[in-house]
């Protein structure tokens, strides 16, 4: 498929990329000793993709940046291919390639002059570039757009840009830091082809970290870390075949998914439920027989084994470490507005919106029944999260119309968005104050007084477990305490409407099983949840999904009709991200056709 | 070519193109320096011309109008009669006048027969410098008055001893002839210290001072990278403030181009060190603001003497005048442009101005290290 | 809706307190500033060096030196007995003025003619030579009453009696510190408020609150309240400091003091909602700020009389509150002026910041909700 014309003689087998010994990294912050790795010992094989696998916080970039020799190591030993990087940082500098979060690229320069300079900064001599570009632009699909300035790339070409950078000069050892966060599906795919045919081709080692699961399983090793401890390690099939015969799917007749998942997720003996499609999926714990799950009340219940996923090891290895399951008893959702239920609950009708020349949305229309979990799904730069603000009367639509519980907020009284609760982007809480002073803060702003607001308070400390926080600063809090805070804000006032902007971004798969628990028990008790997200798992969740990518709408129908669709001979059993990139895929055919 | 310099020109080559595209450099280095300068040729004058006086003449007499006459031909009065001593009085409460004088009803009576008869001189204190000012202009017309009359009277002159001033290198006594070179080192610290500081900590918020360190690239080849560009960038906004200065504001240049060039270099130099050593310390745009403003611009503005006579300063602040590279530039800078190439304050002047570029550069050097920690 | 608007307030005390860079932002720069500026900020000379070059070598000749260097606005550092190194000692900048006696001094004041004496200045410093020119005039005038007087002479026809009202020295000090009160209220008001509305729309909360029930009305007085209140402490901090620290009389109401105080904070509360408005991110919000200010207090009279600037630029001082406050400030210090007196000032403040608030909320409205 590719050439690469100047890669290095493949390295002598016996040598290792990475071996790191007793690694271990503290920060101060704000008078605390934070451990950001502690004690880890691994070895990467040559030839290989390791992925570096764990959420927000796990350590991942420390440990990038500590091979990198950009950190001081506080104990232990790096070696890079035999050198130890704190003495010789130079030199392992000269066979590693890193490409830090963001690329590191120069938005004010053109994809050419990235290019030209980090050619310069490697000292590739001039005879070589001109075919070691072509070689790169052709590989990354770069080619129409050397003159073009790295700021008004998409984010999948940035990616492609920053990696184009980082193979000017091919390194031995490859370092690629979160290279898939905001990238769409189809991007992502694309650039793990590249990564697949450099290691393939060329003999490079890649270190490649990510908070996305679902990519353990094209690594040919992985390196699992959370909270700065390295969990385990090993090929990502041999982590998966651990959990063989624990995983199924769960039916009951006549009883809904999402009570059926509660339900499940409280019987002993279950390691983990989740919803996919109209199923429950199910993993059970160790030495458990599926005859042995007696869920209370549920009569009928047929599972069916299915194949297990990297993602069902991991939850069992943070399971193990943790100790305690989440909390099985939720209580009593709040009441949705039973007046209204005919009405729906938010109707968009040809919506668009312009920033100038540039239309972020054009022309959609939906409607969001009561009580249903609505999902927008699409890349960044969809138009998802323009749609969203419009929804919640933060941007003013150019067209069409849009109403909320009848209402639109941009232009309704005060009054009307006491109604519904809203949880933005990187949960936005104010970082300065503590948890309860952000919980009074929000129940005051939400016109709570009195013993109404102490209930109110009281009842989100003890529901979102967050009373022993009560007084820390809500800027050092973990990320998923965070993600607590702002969703008890929110819910301050129990909404009818519920919005969720990339609710669970950066959190770790226990947290964002938690959090969707909830969301169903609010879903079960009535109220509408409108949620934004780019974790094509989670449409799973999701009653009703749109898919939008250039601002318009791609399809709409719950997961079960998208993913049937995308099903082919070649794909039997498509994943909601297959089902995405089908779409993508066929949109950008229509448009080449037309 | 081989590898360090290769790796020099292609950072070179990026920065300039930064330079070139992003506004707020431009801004920061062309707009912010011709705004300023405007400013204050304009908008900032120590002169006192057209000072708001009152005349208060209680009867009026052929002696009262002789000496009010001088005040009233005087470009530097725009004299304003009033009937009585407390309408005068009340208009300097609402600062609708900067002074008056009051000649009693007894001034001409007292005059012929020689009594030296008192006149009154009320200036409103508040603005001391000023006030001091007019004092001043009024004493000259009435020595001027003074003698006049004696020789018109054929009276021996009666002030014993005769001033003759003699104001070198300013002989106009022009406030915006020393304002506005001093200006220019206000505005070099401007764009040799913040911007520096601002574009480096720019690279560190976006991460590509982090993907800039991984490469063989070493910390001098970088460091170097920022000085070349943002040296040349200092030195054009230098260039256009002098002929703003010279053809705008009309201000002499008698000393040597040579010179200036050079002091202005090692003020660049300096500058520059300061603001690589403030990027080093602080690594976001807003902090690194900041510290560049109360570090640089301020002490610029303050304790280099460019408004505010430094002699006449506490010992403890004239101390710490001495660390503010702005200092060594303003009086090198007032002395080439008001007075020539006067070699006992220029070198004096640059060979301090040499230790603190070295000195300052050398410090953002031991500063800068190849490690996030 | 009070509670709300409590809740606003209380949350907006607590996000500026309780982080300790914007704490310290509030508190080290400003006492920073207060005593840079109230320490050399002064057009005040004393101590400044000059050469004497005594031609008449008399006894009267060196009466008069003495009473030069007797002052403690001169300081004698050379004695010079030929006329070449007057250029190079002032050239150097060693001294700032030489006093040239002629050789005739004597011969002439005991003939009654006009005894001539040569004040050469440095005229590098415009401001300070025609100051050191004044005090040298002064010296040589009290000399020449003196000898009149002592040598049976004719009194001079008339006497030049001034006296400088509010500041009877003339300390410059008494002019540039209380102007810094002004000028502090003004820096720390533009950056708590003008920061304020920026930080929110970078951490995300600002859409947060635009979601509420909270009105823009609401959330215009709770981002507007803390500034004043913030600016209106600070100022009084450096009133105090003013007043015991530098000494600088306090003689006006205090009422007066703070109804001037009040509306000028109120002013700029109004700018910097402004700016804030306007800027995407606190990045944007300093420039703006900064931009903002360094016009403002130039062009305020806080340290070159308005009257000087060119007319067109003294039309434009009339939007600037801080030139408003520094007259306020200042005849407060050094007067006792009454509330008719300084009722212009008041209203046209007063004006500037009914403008300038509902702009600011015009702009939340438009760029907001």
């Amino acid at each position: 498929m590719f050439a690469m014309a100047n890669m290095p003689a493949p390295p002598e087998p016996a040598a290792t990329p990475l071996r790191l010994a007793g690694v271990t990294k503290r920060f101060r912050i704000a008078k605390r000793e934070i451990t950001a790795l502690g004690d880890v010992h691994a070895e990467t094989s040559p030839g290989l993709v390791t992925g570096l696998i764990g959420p927000d916080g796990a350590g991942k970039t420390t440990l990038m940046r500590l091979v990198a020799g950009l950190l001081s190591l506080d104990e232990g030993r790096i070696e890079v291919f035999g050198t130890d990087v704190s003495t010789e940082a130079l030199k392992v500098q000269g066979m590693i390639s890193y490409m830090p979060q963001r690329f590191g690229l120069y938005e004010d320069l053109t994809v050419q002059e990235n290019l030209d300079l980090y050619a310069d900064l490697n000292g590739v001599p001039q005879a070589d570039r001109s075919a070691s570009y072509t070689e790169l632009l052709h590989m990354t699909g770069l080619a129409p757009f050397t003159s073009r300035l790295a700021g008004r790339l998409s984010g999948g070409m940035k990616q492609k840009l920053g990696l184009a950078c980082t193979l000017i000069r091919p390194p031995r050892l490859l370092l690629l830091d979160e290279p898939t966060v905001g990238v769409d599906p189809v991007s992502r795919r694309e650039l793990w082809q590249i990564v697949d045919h450099l290691v393939r081709q060329a003999g490079m080692s890649v270190l490649l970290s990510t908070a996305y699961l679902d990519e353990a399983e094209r690594c040919d090793e992985v390196l699992l870390l959370h909270e700065g401890q390295l969990i385990g390690s090993g090929q990502p099939e041999a982590f998966t075949q651990t959990m063989a015969g624990r995983s199924f799917h769960a039916h009951a007749p006549g009883v809904p998914k999402r009570a059926l998942q509660a339900v499940l997720t409280a019987t002993p003996g279950v390691t983990d439920a989740l919803i996919q499609g109209e199923a429950v999926r199910l993993v059970l714990d160790e030495g458990t027989t599926p005859e042995t799950i007696q869920p209370p009340g549920v009569s009928g219940l047929a599972l069916s084994p299915v194949a297990p996923r990297f993602e069902d090891r991991f939850v069992d290895l943070l399971r193990a470490q943790n100790g305690a399951k989440p909390r099985a008893a939720l209580s009593p959702p709040p009441s949705g507005g039973s007046s209204t239920a005919m009405r729906a609950a938010i109707e968009v009708a040809h919506l668009t919106k312009r920033f100038g020349a540039f239309t972020a949305v054009d022309d959609i229309s939906f409607t969001v029944k009561r009580g249903e979990i609505f999902g927008l799904l699409g890349a960044n730069g969809a138009g998802k999260s323009t749609t969203f603000r419009m929804l919640c009367g933060l941007l003013p639509a150019t067209g069409g119309q849009l109403k909320v519980d009848g209402y639109d907020l941009r232009r309704a009284a005060a009054a009307a968005r006491g109604r519904l609760g809203y949880m933005a982007q990187k949960f936005s809480l104010y970082g300065d104050l503590s948890v309860l002073q952000n919980l009074h803060f929000f129940a005051a702003a939400y016109g709570l007084r009195g013993a109404r607001r102490n209930e109110r308070i009281n009842w989100a400390l003890s529901e979102f477990e967050l009373a022993p926080f009560a007084d820390a600063t809500s800027r050092d809090l973990p990320l998923g305490f965070k993600q607590r805070l702002a969703l008890a804000c929110a819910l301050m006032h129990e909404p009818d409407i519920l919005f969720l902007d990339e609710p669970t971004s950066g959190v770790d798969p226990l947290a964002r099983r938690e959090f969707w628990q909830r969301i169903n028990a609010l879903a079960e008790g009535g109220v509408t949840v409108l949620v934004t997200t780019h974790f094509m798992d989670e449409a799973e969740y999701c009653d009703h999904l749109v898919i939008m990518a250039q601002g318009r709408i791609l399809a709409t129908g719950t997961s079960e009709a998208l993913k049937h669709a995308a099903r082919s001979s070649a794909l039997p059993d498509p994943t909601m991200e297959d089902a995405f990139i089908a779409l993508i895929h066929a949109d950008s055919g229509q448009e080449q056709a037309a | 070519m081989n590898e360090p310099l290769m790796r020099l020109r292609g950072l070179i080559r990026k920065e300039s193109l930064q330079i070139l595209r992003d506004p707020s450099s431009i801004a920061i280095a062309f707009i912010l320096p011709a705004l300023l300068l405007l400013l204050f040729g304009y908008g900032v004058s120590l002169d006192a011309r057209h000072v708001r006086l009152g005349l208060v003449v209680d009867a009026p007499s052929v002696a009262a109008s002789s000496f009010t006459a001088s005040f009233r031909q005087s470009p530097y009065f725009n004299p304003r009669d009033f009937a009585n001593e407390p309408a005068a009085a009340q208009a300097l409460a609402q600062r609708q006048i900067d002074g008056f004088l009051w000649l009693r009803s007894d001034f001409a009576r007292k005059l012929s027969t020689g009594q030296s008869p008192p006149i009154g001189l009320y200036v409103n204190g508040i603005d001391a410098n000023n006030a001091r000012l007019i004092e001043n202009y009024v004493q000259q017309s009435w020595a001027g008055w003074v003698a006049r009359q004696a020789a018109l009277a054929g009276v021996a002159n009666p002030t014993p001893i005769a001033v003759e001033p003699r104001i070198w290198f300013n002989p106009a006594v022009r406030s915006r002839d020393y304002l506005v070179p001093g200006l220019i080192a206000v505005i070099m610290t401007l764009t040799g210290a913040l911007l520096t500081a601002l574009v480096v900590a720019r690279e560190w918020e976006r991460g590509t001072m982090e993907a800039l360190m991984v490469t063989k690239v070493s910390m001098h080849e970088i460091l170097a990278s920022k000085i070349v560009p943002y040296f040349l960038l200092g030195m054009g906004g230098m260039v256009v403030s002098v002929l703003i200065a010279v053809f705008l504001f009309g201000v002499p240049l008698l000393g040597s181009l040579i010179v200036l060039g050079l002091a202005s270099a090692l003020f660049m130099l300096a500058s520059l060190g300061m603001g690589l050593l403030i990027s080093n310390v602080a690594k976001n745009q807003f902090v690194a603001g900041q510290i560049a403003i109360i570090t640089t611009f301020l002490p610029a503005f303050i304790l280099s003497g460019f408004i505010f006579d430094i002699s006449s300063m506490p010992l403890p602040i004239r101390i710490i005048t001495h660390i503010v590279a702005a200092r060594y530039f303003v009086a090198i800078l007032q002395t080439l442009f008001l007075a020539g190439t006067v070699w006992s304050v220029l070198l004096p002047n640059l060979a301090a101005l040499l230790i603190m570029a070295v000195l300052f550069l050398g410090a953002a050097r031991l500063t800068a290290h190849k490690r996030l920690d | 809706m009070l509670a709300r608007l409590l809740a606003l307030i209380v949350k907006e005390f607590l996000t500026i307190l309780r982080d300790s860079k914007s704490r310290a932002v509030l508190i080290g720069p400003p006492l920073i500033q207060l005593m840079v500026f109230g320490y050399a900020a002064s057009f005040d000379l004393n101590h400044v060096p000059f050469a004497v070059y005594d031609q008449d070598q008399s006894s009267y000749s060196r009466d008069l030196v003495a009473d030069f260097a007797g002052s403690p606005t001169f300081q004698q550092v050379a004695v010079l007995h030929s006329p070449e190194r007057i250029r190079s000692l002032i050239d150097s900048r060693k001294v700032d003025m030489v006093l040239d006696i002629d050789p005739r001094y004597t011969r002439d004041l005991l003939t009654n003619r006009p005894a001539p004496v040569q004040i050469i200045v440095d005229g590098r410093n415009s401001n300070s030579a025609l100051l050191i020119l004044g005090y040298a005039n002064d010296i040589i005038t009290s000399a020449s009453e003196e000898w009149s007087k002592s040598h049976g002479g004719v009194a001079p026809l008339a006497r030049l009696v001034s006296r400088a009202l509010y500041n009877p020295n003339l300390d410059s000090h008494w002019f540039i510190i209380p102007g810094i009160v002004a000028l502090l209220t003004q820096v720390i008001t533009l950056l708590v408020v003008g920061l304020s509305v920026a930080r929110e729309r970078e951490a995300g909360t600002f859409d947060q609150i635009l979601v509420t029930p909270l009105r823009p009305l609401d959330i215009l007085i709770g981002k507007s309240l803390p500034g004043l209140v913030i600016g209106l402490v600070e100022g009084s901090v450096v009133i105090l400091a003013t007043h015991f620290w530098f000494d600088v009389p306090l003689e006006g109401g205090l009422a007066q003091l703070y109804t001037g105080m009040f509306l000028f904070t109120a002013a700029v509360t109004g700018i910097g909602l402004m700016i804030s408005s306007l800027a995407t991110t606190q990045q944007q919000a300093l420039l703006g700020a900064f931009l903002f200010m360094v016009p403002s207090i130039i062009l305020s009279g806080f340290a070159t009389p308005i009257a000087n600037m060119p007319v067109a630029v003294q039309y434009l001082t009339w939007l600037n509150p801080m030139r408003y406050v520094l007259d306020v400030v200042r005849d407060c210090f050094l007067g006792q002026p009454s509330f008719a007196m300084l009722m212009p000032d008041y209203a046209a403040m007063a004006a500037l910041a009914c403008v300038s608030l509902a702009a600011a909320g015009w702009l939340f409205r438009k760029r907001a909700v």
